[in-house]
């Protein structure tokens, strides 16, 4: 305690970054003995992770700001950090999910011993952490552009890092591809913003704190909105630019998915809400019903297309489309209740995004890593090939379970909190003046519960397929339960999801630094205004819930029941399972994940693109009684054929037809140069 | 003064316990005079329920704890939720623990423990009532979000007994948004319950179980707590309909005699609504399950025209 007293949070988090660039270098010394290079890894990347979390959350309950210049960067162009609130919120979310994980990649890299060796995956892990560390700390265009890249070229090497698959080489370049596409996206805002500010003929606009100090025009701050939001939504996944999400995450490593999953989409979140409520600050409303509208459609989208998915890190990804829907109708709601100047409301849809963000990422590492522990021990990713798993591995079922309760929103884990607060936040809108928002407001708060009941489908089939039942596939006498570091891992994230369910308002009293400094609004006053006890957004008569006392109300409840019914024991007896007299009941009887959402996909087949084909294999002799019966289904994105499918097609046209000017004679390429000369001389002379 | 509302609270819970069981013995009465049977004495639930208890357990050989569990969850969970919605008093010292969102997400909570213990076993009914339970689910538990959405937005809460309050003073009547939200709620209150035409509660039919199918594999005390729990949503759903629109006749003060009224009050007005599903499910047949869809579609679009209606006219 006495060392955080010293260094400020500033310091800490540089520091840490520091530690993990310097392993970064030192890795590959250690790379012949693979052993303690993992465990060495584990500590240092935990260590660093701690320490920044400590740095994240001294600074907003602080609620100080730290700025600093360092002295490398370009000629003129210093490189700016900072630490405020929000930076801080970031960064506590980041480094708690990172600790986590890196404590869990200690068991999880063992898997890999006498496979291949690990270096490669240490080194990029420890810059993907350093560069999501400086994505947040960045006060500055340049310094955040080349942070952006740090992260986004490093989780490119981790999803490569099983590389000798087709599958994942692919995934990795569309990855890679999406990302840079949203960087330029990125890049020209910032051009646009920066040129507004201080105009185009300097670089002196380049700092954040310049921006801030503008004020931009409305179609100016219209465009660096647009690209920024494009080019963040890009990496955030949202519909319809969540193409690459289920197959860049579900190849990664596991402990990988879950960092990319619970927190590197989360930088993306991170970069809208600067750009927008600390930037550019002032807006119209309909940027917020833009951000809105396409955070409903991820949300529906995404989860309809997890709830049909078979491949349990496919499904997921998918969930995390769905969840940063979530979070962008939290962010558009708040905007559109900023611009129309209400700031506790507008504070109460930030505070219920920025826990969802929270939120999504503990539940979301604990369902990777809990993922990863069956891959582990399973090898297997698709959910029809296994079942019974809770037989096997009975804490990662429990912790896995955990993490399903609490994204499926249910009371009283932490995934409700967020959500009841959203709903808050829609139950407040009447007070809307626009009639066009108010039309809109019913409906999208009908999706969002849509979205929140299959999301609980969703999670029953993730959890009921794979972890009970019976073995659906082979070796099952391989199959183990995790090690103490993979467990350690993901109990400490169950038990953060917990917390944060039960104890809302400490967190809440904590975070109301942020939305206050990005919307003017506070929520404290009222929200914890009838103790610590009870959560009141508004008003006490309006709305109260209190998880704890749920929490205990059940224990007592579910305790009582169970004493009063074993007061005279009662005989339990074990039994085969009954088989209608049939008694040649299979494993291949279950239903499974295909069958449990057939219903589901009956009632929602017409937004997603279903190819369903039953063959019949005839036996020779009586065509009457077929040999088997051969299924066939393929679930694909609509988005592919409509979107990308004609994107790629036209670039190759275009492609083809600038080849053309390529003729590999010098004459030629003289005069290009010739005519471009007096082209630019012409432009001059105007 | 505490401890009065405390004694209410309980009073109430054990209102929910113990009627429950007779409020469905009422509806079973009514719906075989209706059908020109004779009827088993309204007794009869109690009697059932005594013998699951006194029976053993049998469970199969692979159960896992999470079979065991869900019994007391849903158990407990039920009458967590009874603890909230006021049906004798709208003072409930434990109200604001809750509110009419929580309540849905305590629903939930049971829901979907019991849809993995009916995966638990592994056998094609536990799961094909898993799923199906979760698509009737998935499409109702929005509709329900719905219909009380609009309802706390004409009275400007989502504390139940705060809703109960304002609807009491009469403040929110005939507002057209409420009528749309009733019949919504009225057409979720058929498909949570498991009633005609959404499920058969009395069915064992293979082809048309939901929730029978989840808990096949029963027996015991175990069932005895599924079964009671069954009752008390019945009893807890016709109890939040009459809080939530038809809330006269709650005790507003503390009385004993005011609260021994409101609880004669209560059992009169699901008396009522008894023969109100009675006549419901007698007039109906089950429907097949792809035809939920459009019964469930409706209630959805039911709920959100009434939000609508207040967004717009109000």
């Amino acid at each position: 305690m006495k060392v955080v007293m010293i260094f400020s949070p500033g310091e800490i988090a540089s520091a840490s970054i520091l530690l993990l660039m310097v392993f970064a270098l030192l890795a590959g010394l250690l790379g012949r003995s693979q052993g303690v290079l993992i465990v060495f890894f584990s500590l240092v990347a935990t260590l660093a992770s701690a320490l920044t979390t400590a740095a994240g959350v001294m600074t907003v309950w602080r609620g100080t700001s730290e700025q600093f210049v360092l002295l490398i960067g370009l000629p003129d162009l210093p490189f700016h950090l900072r630490l405020d609130p929000l930076a801080g919120f970031f960064l506590t979310v980041i480094g708690l999910l990172s600790v986590f994980v890196s404590i869990y990649s200690a068991g999880y890299l063992k898997g890999f011993a006498g496979q291949r060796p690990v270096t490669r995956l240490v080194v990029f892990y420890c810059l993907f952490l350093a560069g999501m560390f400086m994505v947040v700390l960045a006060d500055d265009a340049l310094f955040f552009l080349i942070s952006w890249e740090v992260m986004a070229a490093a989780s490119y090497f981790l999803v490569m890092f099983e590389d000798e698959r087709a599958e994942n080489r692919r995934a990795a370049l569309l990855y890679l591809v999406v990302a840079h596409v949203g960087a330029i996206a990125i890049l020209l805002s910032f051009g646009v913003m920066a040129g507004l500010a201080t105009g185009f003929e300097s670089f002196s606009g380049y700092t954040f704190d310049a921006m801030r100090q503008a004020t931009f025009p409305v179609a100016g701050a219209t465009a660096a909105f647009l690209l920024a939001f494009f080019g963040f939504a890009a990496k955030a996944g949202m519909v319809p630019l969540h193409v690459w999400l289920p197959e860049a995450h579900p190849v990664a490593p596991s402990n990988i998915s879950a960092l990319m999953s619970g927190v590197m989409l989360k930088t993306a979140i991170y970069g809208i809400i600067r750009i927008t409520f600390d930037l550019l600050r002032v807006f119209p409303w309909w940027w917020g019903a833009i951000v809105l509208f396409l955070g409903i459609v991820s949300a529906v989208m995404g989860i309809l297309y997890a709830v049909m998915e078979k491949d349990l890190k496919r499904l997921l990804a998918y969930s995390s489309v769905e969840n940063i829907g979530i979070i962008l109708v939290g962010i558009g709601l708040s905007m559109v209740f900023s611009s129309f100047k209400l700031p506790v409301l507008a504070a109460l849809a930030m505070t219920a995004a920025l826990y969802h963000v929270l939120n999504h990422a503990m539940f979301k590492g604990l369902l990777f890593m809990g993922a990863g522990a069956v891959l582990h021990a399973t090898h297997e990713r698709n959910m029809e090939h296994m079942g019974g798993l809770i037989h096997r591995m009975p804490w990662t079922a429990a912790l896995f379970l955990v993490g399903c309760v609490s994204i499926s929103a249910l009371p009283p884990f932490n995934g409700f909190v967020s959500e009841w607060l959203l709903f808050q936040a829609f139950l407040l809108s009447p007070s809307l003046p626009s009639p066009l928002m108010k039309l809109f407001m019913p409906l999208a708060a009908a999706l969002l519960a849509l979205t929140a009941a299959l999301a609980a489908a969703t999670f029953v089939k993730a959890f009921g397929v794979s972890f009970l039942g019976q073995w659906r596939g082979q070796r099952q006498h391989t199959v183990h339960e995790a090690d103490w570091s993979m467990r350690s891992g993901m109990i400490l994230a169950a038990a953060a999801c917990l917390f944060l369910g039960v104890f809302p308002t400490v967190l809440i009293d904590w975070m109301d630094i942020v939305p206050e400094q990005l919307v003017g609004g506070r929520l404290s006053m009222s929200a914890t205004a009838s103790g610590w006890l009870w959560l009141t957004p508004v008003a006490s008569e309006r709305a109260s819930y209190s998880g704890i006392l749920v929490f205990i109300a059940a224990i007592v409840v579910y305790g009582l029941v169970y004493i009063v019914l074993h007061v005279k024991p009662g005989r339990i007896h074990r039994g085969p399972v009954w088989d209608c007299g049939f008694e040649r009941l299979t494993s291949r009887m279950q239903y499974n994940a295909t069958s449990f959402a057939m219903p589901l996909r009956r009632v929602f087949g017409f937004v997603v693109n279903i190819k369903e084909s039953v063959t019949l294999v005839p036996q020779s002799a009586h065509a009457a009684f077929p040999k088997r019966l051969q299924y066939h289904l393929r679930i694909r994105d609509h988005v592919w054929n409509v979107l990308y499918t004609p994107i790629a097609g036209a670039s190759f046209w275009l492609a083809r037809k600038v080849g053309r000017l390529q003729q590999g004679r010098i004459q030629s390429y003289l005069i290009y140069s010739f005519l471009t000369i007096l082209v630019l001389l012409f432009l001059t002379v105007l | 003064m505490m401890l009065g509302r405390l004694v209410t609270e309980l009073l109430q819970v054990a209102l929910l316990v113990g009627a429950a069981p007779l409020f469905v013995g009422w509806v079973r009465m009514l719906k075989c005079w209706t059908q020109g049977r004779t009827s088993a004495s309204l007794l009869q639930p109690y009697r059932d329920l005594a013998k699951l208890f006194s029976k053993d357990v049998v469970l199969a050989e692979n159960a896992s704890w999470i079979f065991r569990f869900t019994p007391y969850l849903v158990f407990g969970t039920t009458i967590i939720a009874g603890a909230v919605v006021p049906m004798l008093t709208i003072n409930l010292p434990l109200a604001p623990i809750a509110d009419v969102i929580v309540l849905v997400g305590l629903f939930a909570i049971a829901r979907f423990f019991t849809a993995l213990a009916g995966m638990d076993i592994g056998t094609a009914f536990g799961g094909m009532g898993s799923s199906r339970e979760m698509m009737v689910a998935s499409l109702a538990e929005p509709a329900m979000l719905m219909a009380i959405f609009t309802v706390s937005l004409a009275n400007k809460s989502t504390s139940l007994s705060h809703i109960a309050e304002v609807m009491y003073s009469g403040q929110s009547l005939l507002k057209p948004s409420l009528a749309f939200a009733f019949i919504a709620f009225i057409l979720i209150t058929l498909a949570e319950t498991g009633r005609i035409p959404v499920d058969n509660p009395s069915t064992h039919l293979e082809l048309t179980m939901l929730h029978e199918a989840m808990v096949l594999e029963y027996s015991g005390r175990h069932l005895a707590l599924i079964e009671w729990a069954g009752m008390m949503k019945l009893f807890l759903f016709m109890a939040l309909g009459s809080a939530l629109f038809f809330p006269w006749g709650i005790a507003i003060s503390d009385g004993p005699l005011e609260i021994a009224g409101a609880g004669i009050i209560i059992l009169a007005k699901l008396a009522a609504s008894g023969i109100v599903l009675v006549v419901i499910e007698t007039g109906l047949a089950k429907m097949r399950l792809f035809r939920l869809t459009e019964f469930l579609g409706s209630a959805f679009l039911m709920a959100t025209l009434g939000m609508l209606s207040f967004f717009i006219l109000e």
